[in-house]
């Protein structure tokens, strides 16, 4: 299946991830090459098979409402990258 | 021989017996760190082999653990060889990690591994590839590359991996060492830096069966901070060993052995079988039919799972961050999200966050997921199948020995068909191991995979124990 530089550059846009035009073309080419490869699943009719998410045969898991000892907050922001205070500082979000 | 060449089962009894000390493994291991690891380089950093905290009294007391860099060890750099997480050092204990203190282990240090555990070779570390030891131009397979390679370089008596498609199994094929995936939901993943959640599994790497059980009990059993972890009783494992296999059911998959298998990966199975057969063990012809769609099923899934997994790495709360004041089309914080993730990813992951987005997509998402996970089903069906009449499945881990360096690396897809022995244990949840059983003309070891019904470790380390009690494959050293 063909996949054409401005669908790259849009599912790129979706994962957030910065490209540079050469990457964009060279995995162009290499996502058609693995599409192509994995389209083999089409041949399959999978109309009446339940789909499998994971492989446990649990559907929910609880436990006691009760308190835990969380991360210390100085602990998890000694590692932020930026910090003002107690909170992770980004770049501007409203302009 | 000395010290870290030894086995944990070996190293233990001469502790208890004082003929050997901690300092003097330590020693040991230091020694031949600085006499090989220029040309293996199985670890994402150097270890400091400082004295470790007074350890517990328990199973492994004294023993050093080497750990794989995409688990977490409270207050150490976990980086999962990314230049996305560089300088990461974790706030907390994986909980493998603080079963293996409560069991008196200490870490040793960190194994280099595929970027975020993405690959088959150990080429896509952000550091520098590790090499094979058995031959420094071929690569020890991946992911968990560096963990095979400490252990069959004695530069560790033991490390953990972690498995998402056969990135134990492989490794540990590659570098004739024992590697196990356990069961889904087996080993807790807390701490575990996720790859694919639903596939994902920590397990043991190690220079023989035994030591694998002993390991894999001290990490196994249910953790309420993993919700997919499994409240099945941890058995004593070792108590599997030395128990005879006359009457054992083993399945040979008809669609395994397939064009693409080395004639040597064959003889060397052939010649498994043939040993096993005259100690009693019953072979059977079985069919997996839906194992030719098994790869495209995993990098669906897998990589869908791995996108999604991968949003965290956005520089807001840990790791590299990229301002991007040259980008106009986007908000000041987006641009930081693109140029961080840009810039920090590497060429595999970067593949697999456009694949797994891709298949995600709105317009793509029942094409390929959807219809992923239904194959999934027929695939754990199959397995179903076959383990109503067998008790494990017999199949070599690798349809090749170790690959040159560089080899693949241009070919993404020929990569990932090299994962295909080992990918079908994940998408089913199932435990399998790779232990060596045998060797290529020019001195590459070879491995055979055996796979269990879920939660049955011990039938596995049963026959792999009366397999390599049988062989010389697990004594041999690599010349280094």
């Amino acid at each position: 299946m063909p996949i054409s530089k401005d669908e790259v550059r849009y599912i790129a846009h979706l994962g957030r991830l910065g490209l540079t035009p050469e990457e964009i073309e060279h995995f162009q080419g290499q996502l058609e090459g693995i599409l192509a490869y994995i389209d083999k699943l089409k041949s399959l009719d999978v109309k009446e098979v339940e789909p499998t998410a994971h492989v446990l045969d649990i559907s929910n898991v609880l436990r006691q409402d009760a308190p835990q000892p969380p991360l210390e907050t100085e602990k998890a922001l000694r590692i932020a990258p930026q910090r003002e205070g107690d909170f992770y500082k980004v770049p501007r979000v409203i302009e | 021989m000395s010290l870290n060449a030894l086995t944990a089962t070996a190293l233990l009894e001469r502790l208890r017996v004082q003929k050997a000390t901690p300092e003097a493994l330590r020693a040991d291991l230091k020694k031949r760190f600085a006499g090989v690891e220029q040309r293996v380089r199985a670890f994402a950093r150097p270890p400091d082999f400082k004295a470790p905290p007074a350890s517990a009294d328990g199973p492994l007391k004294d023993i050093p653990v080497v750990i794989k860099d995409n688990i977490c060890s409270n207050g150490e750099a976990t980086e999962c060889c990314s230049k996305i997480l560089a300088g990461f050092v974790a706030p907390y204990d994986a909980t493998v990690v603080t079963k293996l203190k409560e069991a008196g282990a200490f870490i040793q240090g960190k194994a280099n591994m595929d970027e975020f555990a993405f690959g088959s070779s150990c080429e896509t570390s952000c550091f520098y590839p590790t090499r094979n030891p058995w031959d420094l131009k071929r690569v020890p397979g991946g992911s968990s590359g560096g963990s095979a390679a400490c252990v069959a370089a004695d530069e560790a008596v033991m490390a953990l991996g972690s498995d998402t498609g056969g990135s134990i199994r492989q490794p540990a094929a590659f570098c004739g060492v024992v590697g196990m995936k356990p069961t889904y939901g087996r080993v807790s993943r807390y701490g575990l830096i996720a790859f694919a959640s639903s596939l994902d599994q920590i397990g043991p790497l190690t220079k023989d069966v035994r030591d694998n059980a002993l390991l894999l009990r001290t990490i196994a059993g249910r953790d309420e901070r993993d919700a997919t972890s499994v409240n099945v009783p941890v058995p004593d494992y070792t108590k599997a060993l030395g128990r005879d296999v006359k009457g054992l059911r083993v399945g040979l998959p008809r669609e395994y052995f397939i064009e693409g298998m080395d004639p040597e990966v064959r003889a060397a199975l052939d010649g498994a079988v043939a040993l096993l057969k005259k100690h009693g063990v019953a072979f059977l012809e079985v069919s997996l039919p839906h194992t030719e769609y098994a790869v495209a099923t995993y990098y669906i899934v897998g990589t869908a799972e791995a996108s999604s997994n991968l949003e965290r790495y956005d520089g807001v709360q840990y790791g590299l961050r990229r301002l991007d004041p040259s980008n106009k089309e986007d908000a000041a914080l987006a641009a930081m999200y693109k140029k961080t993730r840009g810039e920090g990813f590497g060429p595999e992951a970067k593949r697999r966050i456009i694949l797994g987005t891709y298949v995600l997509s709105s317009g793509y998402y029942e094409a390929y997921y959807g219809r992923a996970l239904k194959v999934r089903t027929l695939i754990r069906r199959d397995f179903e199948e076959v383990f109503a009449e067998c008790d494990l499945i017999a199949t070599p881990t690798s349809p090749s020995a170790a690959f040159r360096l560089g080899e693949k690396t241009d070919d993404p897809l020929s990569m990932y068909l090299s994962d295909i022995y080992t990918i079908s244990a994940n998408l089913a949840g199932l435990p399998a191991l790779s232990v060596p059983c045998g060797m290529t003309k020019s001195g590459l070891p070879i491995g055979l995979q055996i796979l269990g019904r879920p939660f049955d470790e011990e039938g596995i380390y049963r026959l792999a124990h009366f397999y390599e009690q049988k062989t010389p494959w697990h004594t041999m050293k690599p010349k280094l």
